[in-house]
């Protein structure tokens, strides 16, 4: 980002602090967008009030355990700092929404869908990606979605490997009832269901926690 | 010149077994690197504005606010607004401009501030009403394809001896059924959306293209930017699906290059979700009103169709002869079509049109059946003697195969006869297919290096098939080595020139290439062996690490050994295929494959349940079985898709596209497809006929199966794919009305 035209001097007119003062902090958490909300809570619950925007800044987003310095927009998604920034891409961008669990992270060990956080609000988080799992120490739901062919494109298969081990972290005998019950947050276009039930079965079976 | 061949059935170290993808730990954690993927220093990501009208003319385009919009680096339009031909828009999405930034953020606010003017004409989008087409001026003329197994005399008019023909062949049927049926257009929706990244280094570009073609489509490149093809390179490792929509560069992955010249700085630009609906490919839809008569059996003796559907506003809609499907009644009257809709143009959807055909035509067989009050199976099996493919004992083998794994005989009632759970009624349905899958020519390098390694290099792709993981095992099985010691080299065009992926041609063509450049390579290097061992180098074996003669493993040497005799340079040996009029000994074209499912549809609801369903399908000789089963799968769950969930819906007032956000467009989840049986044919007459493709043939009879097991459990025919709850509410309305 060399050539960014960004600067991170410009402040804007208002004094933020006075307008979240004034309005309440409550009131600005719903009236705001998330990234606002976020800033609102941060307001609430310190003496120094993070001031952010509207150009870039820099900050620190623990990743995979490792403090990582990115600079963001309040706008930015976190899926679009992993990706960008960090080249963290196993995390995809598929819906607006979040409704196809493609970009499923998890965020202080609860699922998230990246694209539907700001990254700003995950400072002082800690953010954990696919790639965790990845690496010399296999994870045992990669493993079963490789023994059982869990994949085609494999463009889903990040976000339902997450999916996956986030669900069986939980209900580590989930049966394969209950396995097609609780998974229906991912969408795969090219068909893999059967193969991914046949991959919860045999980490059920296999007894691996991540 | 060696004599290619495959092992005989049974013998083979690798070919038919279950290996898991080479590429697979990479494709489960992420590290896969997909066309999105691709991040490079200093890149611009570049966001499409799409038109918001069906049908209209742009005025004018204003870009000055956008390029305001800090982070705004260039604007690029695809249309001008003074060039009467090119300011004309038909379909809602289609490009107008885009706006590369520094992120996301800011090409998006780019494209939000940019003011374009426009006159909006007027628009048709629904084509299931054809009178509705017909006022609004939308039908193109009819094809007609008339077969009767009678002819006119010779001074007769043909089209009152037509009339005259029919007539009596109704009136000798014992059953006549006239029906209407349809299915609605579907997207592609590739969970990746079309585009690329692209990058220049002096004059020579370099395209990460999401694509099925990474050898056809450079020169999609090279000529508008006024260049040859040898300096684009198109470079995609991995693929987040195509399904047959993924073949050209687009008007969006040139746009995309131009601005990365233009700026000196890559570029990515992939459609967002709503465009990438809109306007990056959708399948025809296909309506049908038809007239059957059969014999007392249920065999067809004729059949009359007045056919329709839309591919958007040029493209071409399902062709009057493929139906009836697969079967060839002695008698047929067929006419088709085309409404043109201001919808996004269509593009290859997996079996084109095969699903469609099948769906609105295997439907009629049923009714037939349910008319005469005789089991669906037996009247798919009466009809077989007339399927066009000479197929007709396949078929009958698959059949017993499925009614057995489905247990068919003991569930099956006449239809809307069986018994109720409450509000549930339960059914079964059958549909049969059929599909070329013949590979097609392509090339490869197979290099053997002197310390032994193996990598093989093609321009060829992965969409999901196993690709890389199928041309490792056919190299490792002919030089006796473990599926390991085979490095894969794809996703380039400056690799040899192969095949595009599409039409289930990819393991064919592979498999084709790679036995050859590996026999060659072989044959080499056994000659270099048996002559270092004093026997002839035709005697010798390559197996389990070591080459040896046959029935002696101990006279030989280790595969190590035999490739230093190579000396100071790595093999390397070219495997070409072009198909001729000669069958090839590795590879045939032409499948069958049958389907059954089981459903609950509860009448309260009007939802329709996955319960079971069987998959019977021939393939030749199948390579790896694992990827296999999942091509399998793969296409009985986006069967299940089309006949149960997902449609395009279009609004007639707006004109505009209702479900184009993942949200809205709905896809089954992983608890909507319940139990799937597959059952790969494999008998030795199939083996011996070598590698035929497998992407396309399960993906054709869910739609028919489904719609056949919803009127089992009902009694009554929901007409229109897909069966919501709304289409079931109709058509139990129809039944007091009907009766
Ligand atoms: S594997 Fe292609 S979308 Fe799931």
């Amino acid at each position: 980002m060399k050539d960014s035209p960004y600067t991170n001097t410009s402040r804007g007119g208002f004094n933020r602090r006075e307008f979240l003062r004034g309005s309440g902090a409550a009131a600005a958490a719903t009236a705001l967008a998330n990234g606002a909300t976020a800033v609102a809570e941060a307001a609430e619950s310190s003496d120094t009030i993070p001031l952010y925007g509207p150009g870039l800044t820099k900050i620190t987003l623990n990743v995979n355990g490792q403090d990582r310095q990115v600079q963001v927009e309040p706008r930015m998604s976190l899926l679009e700092v992993l990706r960008n920034q960090l080249q963290l891409t196993g995390a995809k961008p598929v819906s607006v929404d979040g409704s196809s669990g493609a970009s499923s992270v998890w965020i202080d060990d609860k699922l998230a869908s990246a694209n539907t956080v700001l990254a700003l609000t995950c400072v002082g988080r800690k953010v954990r990606t696919v790639e965790s799992l990845g690496g010399h120490k296999l994870d045992a739901v990669p493993t079963a979605f490789l023994h059982e062919d869990g994949m085609q494109c494999g463009f889903c298969t990040p976000g339902f490997v997450v999916a996956v081990r986030a669900f069986l972290d939980k209900y580590p005998n989930a049966t394969e009832a209950e396995i097609r019950q609780g998974l229906n947050g991912n969408l795969c276009r090219c068909g893999t269901y059967a193969n991914v039930i046949q991959a919860c079965l045999e980490v059920v079976k296999g007894g691996v926690r991540g | 010149m060696a004599e290619y061949s495959w092992p005989k059935q049974g013998t083979a170290a690798l070919l038919g077994s279950e290996q898991d993808r080479i590429d697979g730990v990479d494709k489960a954690t992420g590290a896969a690197k997909y066309s999105y993927d691709v991040v490079l220093d200093r890149m611009l990501i570049a966001k499409a504005l799409g038109c918001p009208h069906a049908h209209c003319k742009v005025k004018s385009i204003d870009v000055s606010a956008a390029k305001k919009v800090p982070g705004v680096v260039s604007i690029h339009l695809f249309i001008d607004p003074k060039d009467e031909k090119k300011s004309e828009i038909k379909w809602q999405g289609d490009p107008i401009a885009c706006v590369a930034a520094e992120t996301e953020g800011a090409a998006a606010e780019g494209v939000a501030a940019i003011e374009v003017a426009y006159e909006v004409l007027e628009h048709f989008v629904n084509e299931e009403f054809l009178a509705a087409a017909e006022r609004a001026g939308r039908v193109g003329k009819a094809g007609v394809n008339v077969e009767l197994e009678n002819e006119p005399s010779e001074n007769e008019d043909e089209d009152a001896f037509v009339e005259k023909e029919l007539k009596r062949l109704y009136d000798e049927s014992a059953a006549v059924v006239e029906g209407y049926y349809g299915i609605h257009a579907i997207t592609h929706m590739c969970l990746e959306p079309h585009g690329s990244t692209c990058a220049w280094q002096g004059d020579k570009l370099t395209a990460h293209l999401s694509t099925q073609s990474v050898s056809g489509t450079a020169g999609q490149f090279a000529s508008p930017l006024s260049m040859t093809a040898d300096d684009v390179t198109v470079h995609c490792d991995f693929i987040g699906g195509g399904f047959g929509s993924k073949f050209q560069a687009d008007e969006w992955g040139v746009a995309c290059a131009k601005i990365a010249k233009e700026t000196g700085r890559p570029v990515k630009l992939m459609l967002d979700r709503d465009l990438e609906l809109k306007v990056a490919g959708c399948r025809p839809s296909g309506f049908v009103k038809v007239k059957v008569g059969a014999d007392k059996d249920g065999v067809v003796k004729v059949w009359d169709s007045t056919q329709w559907g839309t591919g958007g506003d040029r493209g071409a809609a399902v062709d009057e002869k493929q139906i009836p499907y697969v079967f060839n009644p002695p008698n047929r009257r067929r006419s088709a079509v085309r409404v043109s809709t201001n919808t996004g143009p269509t593009r290859a959807w997996r079996a084109p049109n095969h699903p469609q055909a099948c769906a609105i035509s295997q439907t009629a067989y049923d009714d037939v059946a349910a008319k005469l009050g005789i089991d669906s199976y037996d009247v798919f099996l009466r009809n077989l003697p007339s399927v066009a493919n000479k197929k007709a004992d396949v078929y009958a083998a698959e059949m017993e195969i499925a009614a057995k794994l489905m247990d068919w005989k003991a569930k099956w009632h006449p239809h809307g006869k069986g018994p109720a759970e409450g509000s549930i009624v339960s059914g079964l349905g059958m549909a049969i297919h059929t599909w070329g899958g013949g590979a097609v020519a392509g090339s490869c390098t197979v290099k053997v290096h002197p310390d032994g390694g193996v990598e093989t290099f093609a321009g060829s792709q992965d969409l999901g098939t196993g690709t890389r993981t199928v041309m490792a095992m056919v190299v490792a099985e002919t030089f006796g080595l473990p599926l390991s010691a085979v490095k894969v080299n794809i996703g380039s065009s400056k690799y040899p020139q192969a095949n595009p992926s599409g039409g289930s041609i990819t393991v064919g063509s592979v498999s084709e290439t790679h036995r050859r450049a590996s026999q060659d390579a072989l044959a080499k290097i056994t000659a270099l062996v048996g002559e270092k061992l004093g026997v002839d180098g035709a005697a010798l074996v390559a197996r389990d690490g070591r080459i040896y003669v046959d029935g002696s493993p101990d006279k030989g040497v280790t595969w190590a050994q035999a490739c230093s005799l190579l000396g100071m340079n790595a093999l390397e040996v070219r495997g070409e295929y072009a198909p001729s009029s000669k069958r090839s000994p590795l590879s045939s074209s032409g499948v069958g494959g049958v389907q059954m499912a089981e459903v609950a549809v509860d009448r309260a609801t009007g939802v329709v349940k996955m319960k079971k369903f069987v998959a019977v399908q021939d393939m030749g000789l199948v390579i790896n079985r694992q990827t296999a089963k999942s091509q399998m799968y793969g296409g009985v769950i986006m069967g299940i898709a089309y006949a149960l969930f997902e449609e395009r819906i279009m609004d007639p007032a707006t004109g505009g596209f209702v479900n184009s956000q993942i949200a809205d467009y709905r896809l089954p989840r992983l608890g909507d497809i319940g139990e799937i049986v597959l059952e790969i044919y494999e008998p030795e007459s199939e083996y011996s006929r070598g590698v035929v493709g497998l992407g396309e043939p399960p993906v054709i009879s869910p739609g028919a199966a489904i719609s056949n097991a919803v009127a089992n459990a009902l009694g009554v025919r929901v007409p229109v794919l897909p069966i919501t709850p709304m289409r079931v509410f109709d058509a139990l309305e129809r039944v007091p009305k009907m009766a």
